[in-house]
């Protein structure tokens, strides 16, 4: 028998979604080695406590609460000491946290922390005697490696959609708990927090993402895609490289090898060629339509719907017809 | 007078290119190097990049390239020579391992002592896809670290950077000596010239053993995803937008 000890991400007080798929995955490695507990760790602004009772409906025996108002921002050193801390005293079989932007920074310290062999982005997990047994996707989605880690504890960090979560209704024991190091004595200290475009969804959560390229010619035509991303109502907006490049949108709605790795229900690719460096980032999507005038773009030879065509034409067509059609529920 | 001058250690991986088609090895652990071409990791190229500016900027310093892994890694560090980095050291190992620790520990020992005033490295590696050597080297080390940094700027012994969070950004400040690992976005590495080759063969790399400890992560298996099925055009132009909207509806039902 051997519990799991979970970080819970937090934005702000707000549970993000890739917490509620860590404790999926941990309860189901807690019951594959015996039955054990899963307990999870929140830290974040005064308030954050508040996230214990979700964390319990999907499966959490007990919730470690960290507040203070320092950790409303990501203050990374204070967390890493104080998750460390916690499994030490816990002797947890593993550590389990999102790989997002805060998990990809936690995990390794924890590693290093606590002198435990790490696998990042995992998207399957099982246990085999002494070894943790992951699978993860290597080489920008080309290549699918299996890991065995040995030793005890191990940190593995979860890529987000990979777990979908699971009610597992418990009613969670909530502990307090204070941080391990000081959060306003961190080296590292957060300076401003720029928020992003309102109102859409993140390109990781999103369940439909529109992107466009440079066949969209000028930055000006960004709005036909910002429009059919509208249209869908719950899309993100991404980009490839060479929209990024020239500056039409931030580097951080890039998409592929060297940019954001996504896998919506629905993506959409608007003058995109198809770069195998694009593909990379976005050919795990459940549904891909393209839209380009060359009939001999690569983008088409993964598009599961493609349309030869202009896109000055074709997207605001699309737009309308799906406002059309989202009207009709 | 400019700016005081830095050290700077950029820590480098050798991956295949990664416009590469895969096959996997006949162990079935590995992919298939025969016939790949080989180059300094895309983030660690930009991070090489970062450091020659930063530098330059100085108007002085130091920049030293380190690599674990096999003599094969000698040609990465030559090249991050040809671009203008001052000299190199091979922390020797058969192969570089799969335990992003272990690899951290090789370099922790080597860098511990070499009075750097930043130390940097990729995001992530290509082959790995995992990013975990930066952050886990600057744990051992005991130094402020920074991860995934769009922007760095150092002056007076403090560094800023930005770091995009999902539909966010965070802009941050930290002490020297630091740990800044590097994202696409801040700079795109420059091509060694004739005369930066030329002088790069005579530049110092230094060989040692790596102090890698105990590898307790081994790839038990290597394998190719499985294909998507083969794409379809369902029409030209605007004509065929009805036909696919139906499709999103009946078939993806994603509308
Ligand atoms: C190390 C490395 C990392 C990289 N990482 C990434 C990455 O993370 N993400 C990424 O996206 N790229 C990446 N790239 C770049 C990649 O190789 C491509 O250059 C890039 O994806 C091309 O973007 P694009 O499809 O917008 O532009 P293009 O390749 O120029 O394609 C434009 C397309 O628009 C079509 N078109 C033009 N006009 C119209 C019109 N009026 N109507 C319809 N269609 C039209 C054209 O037929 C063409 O297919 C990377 C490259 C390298 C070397
Ligand atoms: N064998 C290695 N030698 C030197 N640096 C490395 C090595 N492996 C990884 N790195 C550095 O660590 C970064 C992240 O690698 P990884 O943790 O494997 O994703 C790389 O971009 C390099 O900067």
């Amino acid at each position: 028998m051997a519990n799991v000890l979970v970080f819970a991400e937090t934005r702000g007080t707000a549970l993000r979604k890739v917490a509620l798929e860590a404790v999926t995955a941990a309860r189901a490695l807690a019951d594959a080695s015996g039955g054990g507990e899963v307990h999870a760790l929140v830290a974040g602004a005064p308030g954050a406590a508040a996230a214990a009772e979700q964390l319990g409906k999907y499966g959490a025996d007990v919730v470690y609460t960290v507040e203070h108002p320092a950790l409303g921002t990501f203050e990374r050193e204070s967390i890493a000491a104080t998750v460390a801390e916690r499994a030490k005293q816990g002797g947890y079989r593993a550590i389990v946290l999102g790989f997002s932007t805060q998990g990809r920074d936690l995990g390794p310290r924890l590693a290093a922390k606590l002198d435990a062999p790490i696998a990042s982005d995992v998207t399957e997990i099982s246990i085999s005697g002494d070894t943790v047994v992951v699978k993860h996707p290597g080489y920008a989605n080309k290549v699918v490696l299996t890991l065995a880690l040995s030793g005890s504890p191990v940190v593995l960090s979860v890529r987000p959609g990979a777990f979908t979560a699971k009610e597992a209704p418990r009613s969670a024991r909530v502990e307090r708990i204070e941080p391990a190091a000081d959060p306003a004595a961190a080296r590292v200290v957060v300076k401003e927090v720029v928020e992003g475009a309102k109102g859409r969804p993140d390109l990781g959560e999103a369940p439909v993402i529109v992107a466009g390229g440079r066949g969209l010619k000028v930055a000006e035509n960004f709005k036909l895609v910002e429009a059919l991303a509208d249209a869908f109502g719950n899309a993100a907006v991404g980009a490839t490289r060479a929209v990024t490049d020239e500056g039409w949108r931030p580097h951080s709605d890039q998409i592929g090898q060297t940019g954001r790795q996504v896998s919506p229900q629905l993506y959409v690719a608007v003058g995109i060629s198809g770069a195998i460096q694009h593909l990379a980032g976005m050919r795990t999507s459940r549904t891909i339509v393209a839209i380009n005038k060359d009939k001999d773009a690569p983008i088409f030879k993964v598009a599961d719907y493609g349309i030869v065509g202009d896109v000055l034409e074709v997207v605001p067509a699309l737009t309308a017809a799906v406002a059309e059609a989202r009207k009709h529920h | 007078m400019g700016a005081p001058t830095v050290k700077i250690a950029v820590c480098i991986k050798r991956t295949p290119d990664s416009e590469s088609r895969f096959k996997i090895a006949p162990s079935g652990t590995a992919i298939d190097e025969a016939g790949l071409k080989f180059d300094i990791d895309d983030f660690a190229g930009y991070a090489v990049e970062v450091a020659l500016q930063l530098n330059e900027k100085s108007g002085g310093g130091e920049t030293v390239v380190v690599a674990v892994g096999p003599d094969l890694v000698q040609e990465s560090l030559r090249k991050a020579m040809s671009m203008g980095a001052d000299r190199a050291v091979q922390l020797k190992t058969d192969a570089a391992p799969a335990d992003g620790l272990a690899v951290a520990k090789a370099l922790a020992a080597e860098l511990k002592d070499g009075g750097f005033d930043l130390v940097l490295f990729g995001k992530h590696a290509f082959d790995t896809s995992a990013g975990v050597v930066g952050t886990a080297t600057a744990e051992l080390l005991g130094l402020p670290c920074v991860t995934a940094v769009s922007k760095l700027d150092i002056a007076n012994g403090r560094g800023s950077a930005r770091r995009d969070l999902e539909g966010a950004a965070e802009m941050v400040e930290f002490p020297l000596p630091a740990v800044v690992t590097i994202d696409e976005g801040i700079a795109r590495p420059r091509y060694p010239s004739l005369k930066g080759i030329m002088a790069a063969k005579k530049k110092p790399l230094e060989t040692k053993p790596a102090q890698l400890g105990v590898v307790r992560v081994a790839v038990q298996k290597a394998e190719l995803p499985p294909e998507r099925p083969a794409g379809r055009i369902i029409g030209e132009g605007t004509a065929a937008v009805p036909e696919l909207v139906r499709l999103l509806q009946t078939e993806a039902k994603v509308l």
